[in-house]
């Protein structure tokens, strides 16, 4: 059974400019153990999908439908309150750009880390310590950091102590949402090694969302790629990055500075359209380099050209 | 070549108040010397803390150095007082990392890019419009009088930041520092922006520094490289021989550090270099580096500073393994 699989996600904001149609037709599944890369441009709705997942909604939310399947369970169904209580930091869990500046200044970071099992769990705060303690040495951190203070510690330990928060009751899945942009390099990479190590010592599932596709790739076992509110294309790994389909992944591939390579990367010209009028047909055919007339009036439909590997173009069908 | 800008040495250190009675000495940048020339472009390339940021306003002499001098075009401008010094703020200009707050909400980009002009007194109000319609034509805000009209919250990041570089470009400067100027702007356009830098460096033959974080997008925009780490240059070279063949533990680590999008990344730890930059106040004895060196050698990186030294030609490294 898949730990998570979303069908027909759909999420429009309500604004005085008229209806944001932030995620639409969204569907995926992550299996156990398994990392989904959710990438794309700002704008393109990633932040959004997960909010429709995680139900954090803001107040001026137009519609939310579509089915949310947390290991076989319905979970878009569920009453807020049980949501809230049941489902959300408990089997899913998340970890948001710029957390690491929400730390309680005035708070041990080990109680903030701890405050979760207090709050879901019927369990005495010595117990919920020897948790967290555990759970430093796991993420990479000295015991005695419980007792310290967020303006004690450095960018990477505050981001280390806020993915120790999503892990502490230990979710099916962590969500991290550009969980490292604003980290030094070398950081960066440190994290990543860890984010690497827990998915091997704990199988846990992640989704983790980035506008830098080769970032993902240090972490994802499988891509979705998103444009304007829809998924334009899914695959494993090494089929989105080496046999991308879409053409706008393709353009995601060559607009990456590469290091190791000596090719001159090109860019998408142009930016992401306005959500409240998107364009007829194919969202992303006034930037296409290869779009033809049907692409400007005909939605494509989703096409599977191998096992496993979807895109959402007229290219390849129909 | 005659240099455009030459920093000589430069140090500049900082007073940071510790308790009531003590202060303690931050030193941002501590001994740096580049040369810029014409329709060149250095990338300094570090971590926060290195003082990459320190150097290029030092540079522009938005700071005034603690020791050294900013030579530009043959000219000391380090003691020139700030009435006398109006030449050189419109030759050198800065393009700035924050496309969202560096530009005023309440201008449409007309008055952005007028303002400099107005506060030069250069050119009448018609001439004004024409500088006006070639810097956006020379940014690609295109068509000109469209965007002229806008304000910045209608743009993207992608296109603020042209408006930032269209500003720095309105009173034809011949050196421009880019501290770090496509790294709040999304992956798919940071190209877009670096090339676009690059052809007006080609067209009006500007020398550029080029501060940034990330070593991958400073290959596509340097001619050289000088990788910083706590206040001093560690190495410098080309940038196609410091991306290739790194000599300075810290290069190497960087370097590592910036995947390339590749399946195979997941399957292995990336190779880092453990801790992080220490504070500037408190600079580690002998190679600033030497704590978080993977290839420390005891009983000489922490003793004694190794200098900045030409180990191949023209690629100068400052690390006791090649001397």
């Amino acid at each position: 059974m898949s730990i998570l699989q979303v069908e027909d996600l759909k999420l429009h904001y309500q604004t005085l400019r008229g209806t944001v149609r932030a995620v639409e037709d969204v569907r995926f599944t992550i299996e156990k153990g398994e990392t989904l890369g959710l990438v794309g441009e700002s704008g393109c709705g990633k932040t959004s999908t997960v909010i429709a997942v995680t139900r954090v909604l803001p107040k001026n939310i137009g519609a939310l439908e579509g089915k949310v399947l947390l290991m076989g369970e319905d979970i878009s169904k569920l009453p807020d309150e049980k949501f809230r209580k049941e489902v959300r930091w408990k089997k899913i869990s998340m970890v948001f750009q710029g957390a690491m500046n929400s730390l309680n200044p005035v708070i041990k970071v080990g109680d903030q880390v701890a405050e979760p099992i207090l709050l879901h769990e019927q369990s005495t705060k010595s117990e919920a310590r020897e948790r967290v303690l555990d759970l430093l040495e796991i993420i990479g951190l000295p015991k005695e950091f419980y007792s310290r203070y967020a303006h004690e510690l450095s960018g990477g330990m505050k981001q280390r102590i806020i993915i120790a928060m999503a892990l502490i009751l230990n979710p099916s899945l962590v969500i991290l949402d550009e969980p490292t942009s604003a980290l030094d390099v070398s950081i960066q990479a440190q994290i990543m090694n860890l984010l690497k190590s827990l998915k091997r010592k704990l199988g846990i599932s992640m989704i983790f969302i980035t506008h830098d596709i080769a970032l993902a790739s240090d972490l994802s076992d499988k891509f979705a790629v998103m444009y304007a509110g829809n998924i334009v294309e899914v695959g494993t790994a090494e089929q989105v990055l080496t046999k991308a389909l879409h053409p706008y992944t393709q353009l995601l591939l060559a607009s990456t500075p590469r290091l190791r390579r000596d090719v001159v990367p090109s860019y998408i010209p142009g930016s992401p359209p306005d959500l409240v009028a998107p364009p007829t047909g194919c969202r992303f055919h006034p930037r296409c380099p290869k779009a033809f007339d049907r692409c400007s009036s005909e939605v494509p439909a989703d096409f599977e050209p191998e096992p496993g590997h979807r895109v959402r173009c007229w290219l390849y069908g129909g | 070549m005659t240099a455009l800008i030459e920093l000589k040495d430069i140090k500049m250190h900082f007073k940071v108040r510790k308790g009531w009675f003590s202060t303690l000495e931050l030193k941002a940048v501590d001994g740096v010397s580049i040369s810029i020339g014409r329709g060149n472009t250095i990338g300094v390339v570090g971590e926060s803390g290195s003082g990459k940021t320190t150097l290029g306003r030092v540079s522009l002499r938005l700071l005034d150095p603690t020791a050294g001098k900013v030579v530009f075009d043959g000219k000391d401008v380090t003691e020139i007082k700030e009435s006398k010094l109006k030449w050189f703020r419109r030759e050198a200009q800065g393009i700035f990392q924050d496309p969202y707050s560096s530009l005023n909400p309440y201008m449409t980009v007309e008055r952005i890019l007028e303002e400099p002009l107005v506060i030069h007194k250069i050119g009448s109000h018609g001439e004004h419009e024409e500088l006006i319609d070639k810097a956006l034509t020379d940014v690609k805000l295109t068509p000109t009088e469209e965007f002229a009209r806008k304000y910045p919250h209608m743009l993207s990041g992608g296109q603020r930041q042209r408006v930032g570089v269209a500003r720095s470009l309105i009173l034809s400067p011949n050196y421009i520092v880019a501290d770090e100027p496509v790294s709040m702007i999304d992956a798919s356009s940071r190209v877009e922006v670096l090339s676009l830098l690059r052809g007006l460096q080609e067209k009006y033959q500007i020398g550029f520094m080029y501060i940034t974080h990330d070593i991958a997008t400073s290959k596509y925009f340097s001619q050289r490289i000088a990788v910083m780490y706590l206040g001093r240059i560690v190495e410098f070279a080309e940038a196609k021989i410091v991306i290739e063949e790194p000599l300075h533990p810290y290069t190497q680590a960087l370097i590592a550090a910036v995947p390339d999008p590749d399946p195979n990344n997941r399957l292995h730890d990336r190779s880092v270099v453990p801790g992080e930059p220490p504070n500037p106040i408190n600079v580690p004895s002998g190679c600033r580096f030497h704590p978080r060196c993977p290839r420390f050698m005891k009983n000489k990186c922490e003793i004694e500073e190794p200098e900045l030294r030409e180990v191949k030609p023209g690629h100068q490294v400052a690390c006791y393994l090649y001397y």
